[in-house]
């Protein structure tokens, strides 16, 4: 399998080269991937060096001309650090743009807090109208970058190191259903898929599958409910996308059980996985939550 | 320069901020930036009501968006959008805020208001006109106590880092910063790469002098100094 984040950096390299309306703007991190397409574009690729504010002003800025602005740093720095930019430089100038955070919560596990940003996609859900992809797939990582960059409007493509066995078609706010069952519906986001089959082996559940989170599809919820529990299986902080489905569940009786990375901050060093499984984000975790939760609900 | 509107001249502008202050005379405070922006709009900036979209026109960032009423005066004496609007500014129907929309103001480039985001976006506007080849340029207003935020300073390291000469920072200077020390804001600059000059930032001829010259391959600077607060 490929490496998601070489994967965003071939695909955004390929990109630059087709599309001259394309930018790339980087701020030192992840340099190493961009020397060829910065010699093959000296005007379009530019790395602001340790300077996030401007990072994602300049982008914007960028696209205040008609170009189409590609964004990129650690999730930390790119949206938690210059989250003012986000909301100020795309979003109130109204301009488009897609910024791509790599790292996620988990793949930085040795750095501690400082590289970790579970509270990415929370952030810029306070905004309206951003498509926020979730990629569960190098091969996703590419169809993503490549919608999001071919569309005008605001995206933000989260890129980690976890991913499923296998890649699904790219439809922001389609969710795909994976597993068809006649009990509970579970959600499982980007690379939370293969850990959730995994824990729901020999459960009667239906799985849905989300690469990306918004816009959320409410529709297909509601169409795969089986009995009145839900259970929401996101790889950022838990319960990020709980209002929604409260939203798209408001005439429905319903309970729901929200996975996802704690609030609590982790101080542990390590690799992802023990950092996935202290969150009880594996596959063992996750059972024993959801075996727990519908077990209340029998009771 | 094409400018459709010649019925306003600056002797105009009291009047016209008045529709919005109610006072007929306006102190140094409302009025530090009028000079200027009456000097772009009309003597330097290639751009006007017709032209206000078009890619190569010259885009000018009010990144001090406090105060706007100056800045609105000029607007409507060019033509941008009707001096109608004045009257009822900042009230619940009028597209006329305290601090300006680009969404809602014709000729409004940003939307400012917070301060030190006006020129980190200047230097990415100059980086994609010059990344399509063109050959306008963005001007950009900042308020000497607007440089205490440090997003300017990572701003000003890239564009002179990158010799961006199709953007021009223009500081009116009214000392109004709480930690002020003179004569520094133009060296900080030219520390960076930029090109610098100080000017009265009142003396129209002076200004016009000073703001239509493009130092080749570094951005420059004119410091617009203007009576204290």
């Amino acid at each position: 399998m490929s490496d998601p984040r070489q994967t965003f950096a071939r695909t955004a390299t390929e990109l630059l080269d087709e599309d001259l309306s394309t930018a790339l703007v980087y701020a030192e991190i992840s340099g190493q991937y961009f020397r060829g397409a910065a010699r093959r574009h000296p005007d379009r690729v530019v790395n602001v060096g340790i300077r996030e504010q401007l990072l994602l002003n300049v982008g914007a800025g960028l696209a205040l001309t008609g170009m189409r602005p590609i964004v990129h740093t650690f999730g930390s720095f790119l949206v938690e650090r210059a989250f003012e930019q986000v909301k100020l430089g795309f979003s109130h100038q109204d301009v488009g743009g897609v910024l791509v955070g790599s790292g996620g919560s988990v793949d930085v596990s040795s750095g501690g807090r400082t590289h970790q940003s579970p509270g990415d996609v929370a952030l810029i859900d306070t905004l309206p109208g951003w498509t926020v992809h979730v990629p569960g797939h190098a091969d996703e990582v590419a169809d993503s970058l490549r919608q999001a960059v071919a569309d005008d409007g605001r995206h933000y493509v989260r890129v980690v190191g976890q991913q499923n066995g296998s890649a699904f078609p790219v439809r922001p706010g389609r969710m795909r259903v994976v597993r068809r069952g006649s009990g509970a519906t579970v959600v499982a986001v980007g690379p939370m898929l293969d850990p959730v089959l995994a824990a729901v082996e020999g459960l009667d559940v239906t799985v849905l599958y989300a690469n990306t989170a918004r816009p959320f599809d409410s529709a297909s919820l509601r169409a795969a409910l089986g009995t009145d529990e839900v259970v929401l299986v996101e790889p950022y902080l838990a319960g990020t996308s709980s209002r929604i489905v409260a939203e798209a569940l408001q005439d429905v009786p319903h309970r729901l059980l929200a996975l996802g990375i704690g609030r609590e901050e982790l101080r542990r060093y390590g690799e992802p996985e023990q950092h996935l499984a202290a969150h009880g984000l594996d596959a063992a975790g996750l059972r024993g939550s959801i075996i727990g939760f519908l077990a209340a609900s029998a009771a | 320069m094409t400018i459709t509107t010649e019925t306003h001249t600056y002797a105009d502008l009291d009047r016209l901020m008045s529709l919005m202050t109610g006072d007929e005379k306006h102190g140094p405070a409302a009025t530090s930036t009028l000079d200027v922006l009456w000097v772009l709009y009309d003597r330097v900036l290639n751009v006007a009501p017709q032209s206000m979209t078009e890619p190569g026109r010259d885009r000018f960032y009010l990144s001090k968006g406090h105060g706007p009423m100056a800045y609105y005066a000029v607007l409507a004496a060019k033509g941008f959008f009707p001096e109608a609007w004045l009257a009822d500014w900042a009230s619940y129907d009028s597209p006329l805020g305290h601090h300006p929309d680009r969404v809602l103001v014709p000729g409004v480039e940003i939307s400012s208001g917070s301060l030190g985001h006006g020129l980190p976006l200047a230097v990415g506007t100059a980086i994609g006109l010059r990344a399509q080849g063109l050959d306008s340029r963005v001007v950009v207003l900042v308020g000497d106590a607007e440089l205490d935020e440090g997003s300017n300073a990572e701003a000003v390291q890239l564009a002179g880092a990158l010799g961006l000469d199709g953007l021009t920072v223009v500081v009116v200077d009214n000392a109004s910063t709480s930690y002020h020390r003179p004569h520094v804001i133009a060296p900080r600059f030219e520390h960076e790469g930029w090109d610098a000059v100080v000017v009265d930032g009142r003396d129209h001829r002076a200004l016009e002098r000073s703001l239509s010259r493009r130092a080749a391959g570094r951005p420059d600077v004119v410091v617009a100094e203007v009576e204290g607060q």
